[in-house]
């Protein structure tokens, strides 16, 4: 049985139908949902995709966390579901105190799309995915920061090719070239890069494909046994 | 200034006839009073006006664009729809088509830009398709004045911020600079849509009784000047009333719309759709009603209003952006407006179809407007205005740079061509733009062309735009043919067969016999070459105007060339991306440096003669391109085009991080002269190991000149006995030019 994976739809989302391809590409089964919905359709994992929700026009994902199915995703999350949020995904997900910091303007002050290094915090595997943002920026009070550090709650870091962490290699002036971080019980990640758009061989690298083996794996352990 | 690039801003006086400060001129005026039997009141004059202006009714290119061939193997929908139309095969169609948006991207660059984008991505829309890429073909003034940077830098970000807000990705479009775009930039938007054939909004929309649903954005003063000014009442109440007329963009409103329409699409609720553009509500109802033979009732007072108090005229004229117009079966009407609430639009019931042909329109419940609507639509004036060969142009095409002597060392010339801003990287331009969402990106921004597969299929589309206006100033003719040989060759460089163009036509004031004349020529040139490369034009835009003081733009028709490609899979690309590869030239080289990037970057000229173009060698290049790609035979293929040898090798090089090691086996031209010669119909092509029999043997068949140069390999980019530049040197000159120019400390500085 393929793990359900919800795919939420804001007005103004973007890369959900990218997420949905994702999802099946990877093996599992992808579950619409819609941001007025009061449920998850029985979803075993959940994926904020990227992209302007509500126009994004107020600060970002600041709107989006009001949302009616947002009550749901939290509950979900409480209850030790996996959530993936990725981009404005992620910065709902900080709006929501699902997670901690915020993403603000990137250091150039302009949006950027590139291919990016990044490295896992957990594996040290260095993965090639793409960004896409002008609000990417990871911040957050000294306290915080040091705190999200303490506990290991970074989960993926800006690097060098090679897996040199370096200002250098920072897209968008991110603490500690933060580029995802998880929460404290390690079922809900946020990250700037877009997994969803590096799993096709076809079209580039696929360092994108660990994060949803990562994410279906996490789903798959709550899919009740037939 | 608004979106119909007609006219400079209109100095109203009291006295002029209320006609004439619409600029419609007065034997225009007598057509109108002719054809209604009397004469226009204020309302019906301001959609006169808006109609009958050279933005909306083509009145002086439409004798030239008539003679462009617009049918072939592929074409659906040819000229006359909101955009053009090409069948890719198992029933998908391809919808697109090019804008201009330069003249309020000359007022206010961001909106301008912007507001731009997402007007061609509502075009594509109207058919019924969703809007899959952009491209840009952006020309602006040389970057060391603080204002061409303020422009250029607005410009993209504008560009970026809409098209990244949508979900459409920005795939491609190239930048030039050049001193006659410094006051008038050239903004110019291409955008392509997928849609089912057999689902394809076109042909006659609506019938007796057909509802008008006006969906999205409530209906403001914005746009309303020009042409479309009956603003001389405005500015006699209220002076400050007459508020710049650059519309805002609201890129979320456009997202939904995008979904919402595709949605009723998807669902058999439509019957057409239509884009409120230029001369917004007015051509939208009046273009609707004539395609389908009859007329229509309007009611003003249904449309959603932004502001108390507007006038008929202007809620006629307005453009505010954000709008579409639905025409639907009265049974339909609830699910349409379900489902237009459900992505929180407003969607209204401003009118119905009748027969009859009148449009007839109510404003605040008295009959304001009653005309027929093809007279709107389809019975503007046309004009063949007076055309005259610039007399000074024979001198200048006599002086032809490849007789000059080159004043640097060959290693100079390089250096420099290769870190000029037409050459150098992009890559400032498109990190800006989201060139991945909706993940069918094949190759994106930085390729000969971009290749988008179709979802679920081998199959994709491979586009690409090109105009260089140095071309069309010394020989207009060529200028139109060469941009079509060049966007073709682009596309054909990936593999993909060219199956179709659209156009964008820059150019100055057609009220110039010389500037008509260009016109006339380019559009020839164009015409042929489309014929010759089988790339019927299904439709286009034509900017004229384009011209402040005495500097007008270069003739530019930029011309963006669709291809088809079975297999995304073997799409060629540029990169040297493997050592010991032997390097070959297809194609013949002359010496022909007339309006080179060369020539103008070494001597600073623009003179001398276009590259001559052989239309069917060209086509012969582009069969060669295709099967080596079919054969999987290549390991990488570049076209050449400015700056010619040297710069496609040296592209290639750094596109793939491999160096080359070539030699120049010429003896009728001077070695300087071959590198940086721009002869057309050429590509540079590297053999896959094994395989170079076949590259000279399907080169040979087709009757293509093959000359094996080299072999990649090494760090460097050598050139024998000419010059060798270490590859991260070269890199630094090509990625860092445009950044050195735009950087931080610099912009609006100085």
């Amino acid at each position: 049985m393929k793990p359900r994976v919800g795919v939420v739809t804001f007005p103004g989302s973007l890369d959900d139908r990218d997420a949905v391809r994702a999802v099946a590409l990877m093996g599992g089964e992808p579950v619409p949902v819609w941001h007025a919905d009061a449920g998850l359709g029985g979803a075993d994992a959940v994926i904020l995709p990227g992209g302007f929700s509500y126009g994004d026009y107020l600060r970002t994902g600041a709107i989006a966390r009001f949302a009616r199915v947002m009550d749901a995703v939290r509950e979900f999350a409480d209850a030790g579901g996996p959530v993936l949020g990725v981009c404005n995904g992620f910065q709902i997900l900080c709006e929501a105190g699902l997670l901690p910091g915020a993403l603000i303007r990137n250091r150039s002050l302009s949006y950027v799309c590139r291919w990016v290094s990044i490295r896992s915090e957990a594996t040290d595997e260095v993965l090639q995915v793409p960004i896409k943002h002008g609000e990417g920026q990871f911040a957050a009070p000294i306290d915080d920061l040091l705190r999200i550090e303490a506990e290991g709650l970074v989960a993926f870091r800006y690097c060098s090719p090679e897996g040199l962490v370096d200002d250098d290699f920072n897209p968008n002036g991110s603490a500690h070239g933060i580029a995802g971080i998880r929460n404290a019980a390690g079922n809900v990640l946020g990250m700037m890069p877009h997994p969803e758009h590096a799993v096709d061989p076809d079209l580039g690298p696929t360092g994108g494909q660990h994060v949803f083996e990562w994410l279906l794996a996490a789903a798959g352990a709550r899919v009740p046994t037939p | 200034m608004n979106t119909t690039e007609d006219a400079p801003l209109l100095n109203l006086t009291a006295e002029e006839p209320r006609h004439r400060a619409l600029a419609l001129t007065d034997d225009e005026y007598r057509a109108i009073v002719e054809r209604l039997g009397r004469e226009p009141n204020d309302p019906e004059l301001a959609m006169f006006a808006a109609m009958w202006s050279e933005h909306c009714s083509y009145k002086s290119s439409r004798v030239h664009l008539r003679t462009l061939p617009t049918t072939g193997e592929h074409v659906l929908v040819g000229p006359g729809e909101d955009a053009g139309v090409v069948a890719l095969g198992d029933g998908v169609a391809c919808v697109f088509k090019m804008e201009s948006h330069s003249h309020p991207s000359a007022v206010e660059p961001f909106q301008g830009a912007a507001t731009g984008v997402g007007g061609i991505v509502r075009d594509v829309l109207s058919m019924g398709a969703r809007p899959v890429a952009l491209l840009d073909p952006l020309r602006f003034g040389p970057l060391d004045d603080p204002r061409n940077r303020y422009l250029f830098s607005g410009v993209v970000a504008g560009i970026g911020q809409y098209g990244n807000s949508i979900g459409v990705p920005t795939v491609g479009g190239e930048v030039r600079f050049a001193p006659c775009h410094g006051p008038n930039p050239t903004v110019n938007v291409m955008c392509l849509g997928f849609a089912p054939a057999e689902r394809l909004l076109r042909g006659k929309p609506g019938r007796e009784g057909s509802v008008l649903l006006l969906i999205g954005a409530s209906t403001g003063r914005d746009g309303i000047g020009g042409v479309s000014v009956l603003a001389s009442r405005t500015l006699e109440d209220d002076a400050h009333g007459s508020r710049p007329s650059v519309q805002i963009g609201d890129p979320f409103s456009e997202k939904l719309l995008i979904e919402a329409c595709l949605e009723m699409a998807e669902r058999g609720l439509l019957e057409g759709l239509q884009d409120l553009g230029g001369a917004g509500l007015t051509c939208a109802v009046s273009e609707s009603a004539a395609r389908a033979g009859l007329g229509a009732e309007l009611d003003l007072d249904a449309v959603p209003q932004r502001e108390p108090r507007m006038e008929a005229f202007e809620i006629l004229t307005s453009e505010s952006q954000e709008r579409m117009l639905a025409i639907v079966r009265a049974e339909a009407v609830e699910a349409a407006r379900e489902v237009c609430m459900r992505w929180g639009l407003d969607a209204s019931e401003v009118g119905t179809l009748h027969t009859g042909g009148e449009l007839r329109v109510s404003h605040r419940g008295r009959t304001v407007a009653a005309v027929p609507a093809a007279a709107l639509a389809d019975e503007g004036p046309e004009y063949r205005r007076p055309m005259e060969r610039p007399r000074w142009l024979a001198r200048i095409r006599e002086d032809d740079p490849a007789r000059q002597d080159l004043p640097v060392s060959v290693e100079e010339a390089f250096v420099a061509v290769f870190g000029s801003p037409d050459v150098a990287s992009k890559r400032w331009v498109f990190e800006q733009y989201d060139w991945l969402v909706q993940g069918q990106t094949v190759q994106g921004p930085g390729a000969d062309a971009a290749v988008i597969r179709l979802e679920g299929s081998l199959k994709a589309v491979a586009v690409a735009t090109d105009g260089n206006g140095r071309y069309g100033s010394l020989d207009p003719y060529l200028g139109g043919a060469l941009a079509v040989a060049e966007a073709a060759r682009n596309v054909a460089s990936v593999g993909a067969k060219p199956i179709g163009m659209t156009n964008c036509l820059n150019f100055g004031n057609p009220e110039r016999p010389e500037v008509m004349w260009a016109f006339a020529e380019a559009v020839r040139g164009m015409g042929d070459a489309a014929a010759a490369l089988g790339t019927p034009v299904t439709g286009g835009n034509v900017s004229f105007y384009n011209e402040s003081g005495d500097s007008a733009v270069y003739p530019t028709p930029v011309v963006g060339v669709v291809g088809l490609l079975q297999d995304y899979r073997l799409a060629m690309r540029p990169g040297f991306t493997e050592a010991g590869l032997p390097i070959y030239l297809l194609g013949e080289t002359r010496p022909e440096l007339g309006g080179s990037q060369a020539a103008d970057v070494l001597f600073g000229k623009v003179s001398g003669r276009p590259p001559a173009l052989d239309m069917e060698a060209e086509a012969r290049l582009h069969a060669v391109l295709r099967r080596l790609a079919q054969a999987d035979a290549v390991g990488s293929c570049h076209d050449l085009s400015d700056g010619g040898l040297a710069v496609a090798l040296a592209e290639c090089a750094i596109a793939g991080g491999v160096g080359f090691h070539v030699s120049l086996l010429v003896s009728d031209m001077l070695p300087w002269v071959a590198l940086f010669s721009e002869s057309a119909s050429r590509a540079v092509v590297t053999a896959k190991r094994g395989r170079w029999q076949e590259v000279e043997s399907t080169a040979h068949a087709a009757g293509v000149p093959v000359a094996r140069l080299g072999m990649t390999g090494g760090s460097r980019i050598a050139v024998h006995d000419l010059f060798e530049i270490e590859l991260p040197d070269a890199l630094v000159i090509h990625e860092g030019a445009i950044p050195r120019l735009m950087a931080p400390g610099r912009v609006g500085g100085d």
